[in-house]
């Protein structure tokens, strides 16, 4: 692999401002590299060829924009994200036929700085799923072992942009929906604070954990990204109305590691850990201390509670949000239904895939009378002493550091039979979404046993995204490159 | 506990779900092994703790009640699997 589609985002943004690369030769890189790569990884449900050349064509034409930031760079979008006029799936029969008439809000912004939208990504469901394998459509296979999952649920944002078929793709974490498939398929992916980043135009799945954040190749391609689709939108009420630092500067700004206390949570190093992403992340903390930082220990104490709060608190906004599903307004419906009742039994029935169906009745089950205060109230008080150990873990340290996942990416087919352990492999991410708090995930090598890749999380302080991108950079710079994924190699 | 496929189809119910019967039996076993996981919060003590629903911290930002139109009705329509061009069309509602 070499040329366009070897260069990072920040790299080919420098090129086509300076006129180096046209926009229509990085688009043309990017779908002869995905008629190459697609059929082995199966990442993208739509693609916008034709139109993506015709906007590069006329961008050429006008010449590049100064006041436009990510001015003819092209990217993926997570198909749970609205974009006008072209099919929004989430990857579920039910939204099968869907135009949306409009665009999210994270996604005009990124149109309007310049990116070129090239296609949809396949994710799990409705984004429920830790593999990618509960897409109605197709698996999407890690670049790195095409018999392995990506990670999910935006496993095909991760594959995508690991199979360097775009600069940056879009995906949305709920429990650890960024970081995992950055993590599995060796890329970095953010999950800002939540209420950094509008959800609107965003199928919502659990409303107060949902935040959608850049996929891309490096730390400084998601600073690039996140700058242009962070701040306040008056269409979402949950989004923050306050300012935006300059994540690109605060990224590139910073070398080392010197006066950052990095805050080891003893319930992320324990048992647990493969003996090969131990040892990776352990060396990528002697890397972190040469650089300069500061190892803390810190404890996270209610960890073990937080798969299980996130299951009661995550379905239960899921039963209510995917209520709006009924086959009346929009999506599939069944055909020839005697009575209304029947009309939406039938049509969710039918539109709605095994994994979302048990969430649903998850969800309902434990919003449900009598069992409201077992499970729902409950829930949301575990998850508030679960906020507090972060804030108290924060009084220590800077940034907190652990691995993103305890394996590299599992086998295609490995955990679907058994719900429960495909929802354990989410441990390390799920704390930080019923916080609230931002989180990233970096590469830091390739596992000894498997040779796949090693994810590194690194989790902030409300509103502190500047500080972990730049940690990462500076510790991923530090960090001997993971060459390209073998998977694609032959 | 003993998630039984009765109580599956009781709950599918009431989410507007109808499971055939061997989907139900597989639904209660599942149910089963995750709320018995689910139940081990039952160990962690929340006595005087306030619940958190959210961790927004902001106050919701109010707007004049002004009444704009966002939206073309035929876009929205265009969307429904059914319509008549003015209204969504669902099976008859009230007999007679």
């Amino acid at each position: 692999m070499s040329g366009i589609i070897s260069l990072s985002l920040v790299e080919l943004r420098a090129k086509l401002a300076a006129k180096e690369i046209s926009v229509s030769q990085a688009v043309s890189a990017c779908l002869e590299r995905i008629e190459a790569t697609e059929p082995k990884v199966d990442a993208l449900l739509s693609l916008q060829a034709e139109a993506s050349l015709d906007r590069a064509e006329a961008m050429d034409a006008s010449g590049p924009d100064p006041d436009k930031p990510l001015w003819g760079v092209p990217i993926v979008v997570k198909d749970a994200i609205c974009t006008k006029g072209v099919t929004t799936t989430c990857a579920s029969k039910i939204l099968e036929n869907f135009r949306p008439f409009y665009d999210a809000t994270c996604v005009e912004r990124l149109k309007n700085a310049g990116a070129i939208i090239l296609g949809k990504a396949n994710l799990d469901e409705f984004a429920m799923g830790s593999s990618t394998e509960n897409s109605a459509f197709k698996p999407t296979h890690n670049p790195w072992d095409l018999t392995k999952v990506p990670g999910g649920s935006s496993g095909g944002s991760g594959a995508t942009v690991a199979a360097s078929q775009c600069f940056a793709a879009l995906g949305t974490d709920t429990g650890g929906s960024i970081r995992l498939p950055a993590s599995f398929c060796g890329i970095t992916g953010i999950k800002p604070t939540y209420g950094r980043v509008s959800r609107y135009g965003l199928v919502a799945y659990g409303s107060s954990l949902d935040q959608i954040g850049p996929m891309a190749r490096t730390p400084a391609d998601c600073a690039a990204m996140l700058q242009v689709m962070a701040g306040h939108d008056p269409k979402d009420s949950t989004s923050a109305p306050r300012s935006v630092s300059d994540f690109v500067a605060e990224t590139a700004s910073r070398r080392d590691l010197k006066g950052l206390r990095l805050g080891m949570p003893a319930e992320y190093w324990g048992e647990g850990l493969t003996p090969e992403v131990d040892r990776c992340c352990r060396a990528a903390m002697d890397t972190a201390t040469s650089l300069g930082a500061t190892l803390v220990p810190v404890t996270l104490p209610h960890t073990k509670y937080a798969i299980a709060t996130y299951y009661v608190v995550a379905t239960a906004e899921a039963s209510s949000n995917l209520a709006r599903f009924d086959g009346v307004r929009y999506g599939y419906r069944h055909q020839d239904s005697s009575d209304l009742r029947e009309l939406y039994e039938l049509s969710r029935t039918e539109g709605f895939g095994e994994e979302v169906q048990r969430r649903i009745v998850l969800g309902t089950y434990v919003l449900s009378a009598g069992y409201y205060d077992a499970y729902y109230r409950k829930a949301a008080q575990v998850r508030r002493l679960i906020r507090q150990d972060f804030l108290d873990a924060f009084e220590h340290c800077d940034v907190i550091v652990g691995p993103t996942s305890p394996f590299t990416a599992f086998g295609l087919g490995e955990k679907t039979g058994d719900p429960l352990q495909m929802y354990l492999a989410d441990i390390f991410t799920i704390s930080l979404n019923l916080s609230g708090l931002p989180g990233l995930s970096v590469p830091v090598g390739l596992g000894g046993d498997t040779g796949l890749p090693v994810g590194l999380q690194m989790f902030g302080r409300a509103w502190d995204e500047g500080t972990i991108l730049g940690a990462a950079n500076a510790l991923s710079g530090a960090l001997p490159g993971l060459g390209e994924p073998k998977g694609l190699l032959e | 506990m003993n998630f039984t496929p009765e109580q599956a189809a009781k709950v599918a119910a009431l989410a507007r779900l109808r499971l055939p019967e061997d989907k139900l039996v597989r639904l209660a076993v599942q149910m089963d092994d995750i709320l018995a996981y689910v139940d081990t919060l039952a160990a962690c003590d929340t006595t005087e703790v306030e619940p958190l629903y959210g961790p927004v911290e902001h106050h919701t930002p109010l707007r004049m009640d002004v009444a704009v139109k966002t939206c073309q009705r035929e876009d929205i329509l265009a969307q429904a699997p059914e319509s008549d061009g003015r209204f969504f069309i669902v099976p008859k509602i009230v007999s007679g």
